[in-house]
């Protein structure tokens, strides 16, 4: 580790570890993260992992968080009908929220030494700064064979800082859930964040879906470690529609044959936005297959999306495909992706790809053409390029409440 | 109806003409077919009639029940009863079609101050002429044209003139890609959309599909100018004798 003294630190570090120390309570672990924070700070520019979302810079040019804490998460509807709600570090009323979820608070959050991310440092940023900033988790464990028929919706409590979670869920064998990980808008100026881990047994089928709405100047971290087994199928829907800084990682690996991993995800952007997804997929052992498809419309703003496919050695018959597509609709606005294959198996079928491009001008004339008025015609055009990546789903619920969310947001930025 | 006068029209943004001095006069309840040999500017006349963008008119007017419509843009001309079925109907992925058809509908009556139709007026109106035109509802729960056969797409365009009821309708080589069964449906549909209040300018290149929708006028258009003007007999002289004959008098 390189030795940098204290007085070389950016605003943007300073604040940040002046709003950890602020939330600090004496733990032990949050000591230790906070102190790595203030001896290696946040990477800069040179860390591959985060070359296009330079946090020392970006967080800096945001206000400090104000005294509100926002509106305390209990006051949300549930993104789904009928859910469940965790609030993340707290003791539920029962251990029992629904027939076969066991919900416990733990202490410790994720180990920011494992590497989940090759191209970072050699501790992990987000779970760094999840930790310092005094984050509070739950166990939640899904029994063997059970089908959980009401969604879970995992919130962070508020606090000064804006909220901060992390998770372990462990899906039972053959078990089935649904999960959404609100992240909603607190106060200005807040940072937010949270660490997932998603342990996915043999047979088992979750679907977990990211709503982030953040305010216009929050900044939001958030991290997802999924492992499959045996014919586990993973499926996750990631929703940026808010937030003034944005950072969502994914890291998956197959650890089972037969896996399966699904992502979809629409990143919506408008002026002052900065949304980074960073994902990587590891396919581990043969037999396994990931497909993920995000869709970016850009009104301004600038986007990334840094996808990896990984295939081990020996992990043959990987079939794993990337895509990344995004519509410009200004020219204030950029969109930065990187797909990426790493492959050190020979049978495999791996692709990816990333398209950038305006509205199709022959489809806007012809709905204009059927007495579609111009700006009616396009926000179906937006719509529809979204739309077919939330139709995927296949989940009802989770389509009307997504389609929702997107024409609210489409409406209110056009 | 329909009135070009001397109309010029480039490719936006370049020194290409395509039309150089058009005139055309269509009356009201007249079916007016355009013919010409390929590069002449058929499409072009019909995108430029409907709107598109992509062409600039350099000279001369297109008057529309006696107004210029050079200023609207496509979707006010469509409003206002100007219908463009086309001759490779688009694709549009993620689009419902039922929710375009209602939506187009909605905008039109809206423009025109009318109220919009209730979820089973329109449901209503659209199992009607889906059946004249032989074309399953399953057909139409897809998006917007995807999937469809030729055959399926032109249909489509002839539903949603059904639908829309427009004022002029300018049918630009709908015959094109057309087996012999589907092509009587679709005259069918056009046949039974006639009226004295509604005008047609049927582009074609073939003679074949004017055996089903039979033209008042026919018109043979070069080098962007009408070159001659005759009565169905002339559309079956072309037939015989192929354009050549017509343009060597003509030049």
């Amino acid at each position: 580790m390189s030795v940098t003294t204290p007085a070389s630190r950016t605003a943007a570090e300073t604040g940040l570890i002046g709003r950890a120390e602020a939330t600090h309570a004496g733990g032990e672990r949050q000591r230790e993260a906070i102190e790595l924070l203030r001896a290696e700070g946040l990477p800069s520019r040179r860390v591959e992992a985060w070359h296009y979302t330079d946090l020392r810079a970006l967080l800096g040019r945001r206000p400090e968080a104000g005294s509100d804490a926002g509106t305390p998460a209990t006051y949300l509807t549930p993104f789904l009908p009928n859910s469940v709600i965790v609030d993340l570090g707290s003791a539920p009323a029962g251990n029992d929220p629904a027939a076969g979820v066991e919900v416990l608070p733990i202490e410790d959050s994720l180990d920011w030494r494992e590497r989940v991310n090759h191209l970072d440092r050699a501790f992990d940023t987000l779970r760094v700064v999840n930790a310092a900033l005094g984050a509070r988790g739950s166990a939640i464990s899904i029994a063997d064979g059970a089908t959980v028929e009401q969604p879970i919706e995992l919130r962070a409590q508020p606090d000064a800082s804006g909220g901060q979670g992390f998770s372990s869920v462990t899906l039972g064998e053959r078990s089935r859930a649904v999960i959404v990980e609100r992240q909603p808008a607190s106060s200005a100026g807040a940072l937010s964040s949270a660490v997932h881990q998603l342990d996915l047994g043999s047979g088992s089928d979750v679907l977990w879906i990211v709503v982030q709405e953040k305010g216009a100047v929050e900044t939001h971290l958030g991290q997802l470690n999924v492992t499959l087994r045996d014919d586990a199928k993973f499926r996750l829907f990631v929703l940026n529609a808010g937030g003034a800084i944005i950072r969502q990682e994914v890291h998956a690996q197959t650890v089972g044959e037969g896996a399966d991993i699904q992502i979809r995800g629409v990143n919506l952007l408008q002026a002052g936005q900065h949304i980074d997804v960073t994902t990587t997929l590891n396919h581990n052992v043969a037999h396994t297959t990931s497909t993920e498809i995000f869709r970016n419309v850009v009104l301004g703003g600038s986007g990334v999306f840094q996808g990896m496919i990984r295939v081990a050695k020996g992990a043959q018959k990987t079939d794993a495909r990337l895509a990344c597509n995004t519509l410009l609709l200004s020219d204030e606005g950029d969109f930065s992706a990187k797909p990426e294959l790493e492959i050190f198996a020979d049978d495999v079928q791996c692709g990816h790809g990333a398209t950038a491009g305006e509205i199709n001008a022959d489809h806007l004339f012809y709905l204009m053409s059927r007495g579609i008025p111009e700006p009616l015609a396009r926000a179906l055009l937006v719509k529809a390029f979204v739309g077919e990546v939330v139709e995927e789903l296949e989940y009802e619920p989770a389509i009307e409440a997504l389609e929702a969310r997107i024409d609210a947001w489409l409406a209110a930025a056009h | 109806m329909l009135e070009i006068k001397n109309l010029h029209a480039r490719v936006a943004d370049t020194e290409i003409e395509i039309l150089r001095g058009l005139d055309l006069t269509v009356q009201d309840g007249e079916i007016a077919a355009i013919m010409g040999p390929n590069g002449s500017g058929k499409s072009t006349l019909s995108y430029i009639i409907a709107g598109r963008e992509d062409y600039e008119v350099t000279a001369g007017d297109i008057l529309y029940n006696g107004e210029s419509i050079l200023e609207m843009d496509a979707a006010e001309r469509a409003a206002s009863g100007v219908f463009l079925a086309f001759q490779y109907p688009l694709e549009i992925p993620g689009v419902a079609t039922m929710t375009f058809l209602k939506t187009a509908l909605n905008s039109q009556r809206k423009a025109r101050g009318e109220g919009e139709l209730t979820t089973p007026d329109f449901l209503r109106r659209v199992k009607a002429s889906a059946a004249d035109l032989k074309i399953d509802m399953a057909m139409l729960k897809r998006p917007l044209n995807v999937g469809f056969s030729g055959g399926e797409k032109k249909r489509a365009e002839i539903l949603q003139m059904a639908l829309l009821e427009p004022k002029l309708c300018v049918l630009d080589e709908t015959d094109s890609g057309l087996d012999i069964d589907a092509l009587k449906i679709v005259a069918d549909g056009v046949n039974a959309l006639r009226s004295s209040e509604r005008s047609f300018l049927v582009i074609t290149h073939y003679q074949r599909l004017l055996d089903y929708i039979v033209p008042d006028t026919v018109h043979v258009l070069y080098k962007g100018r009408i070159i001659r003007t005759g009565t169905k007999d002339l559309a079956l002289q072309l037939e015989n004798e192929g354009y050549a004959q017509i343009i060597g008098e003509a030049a």
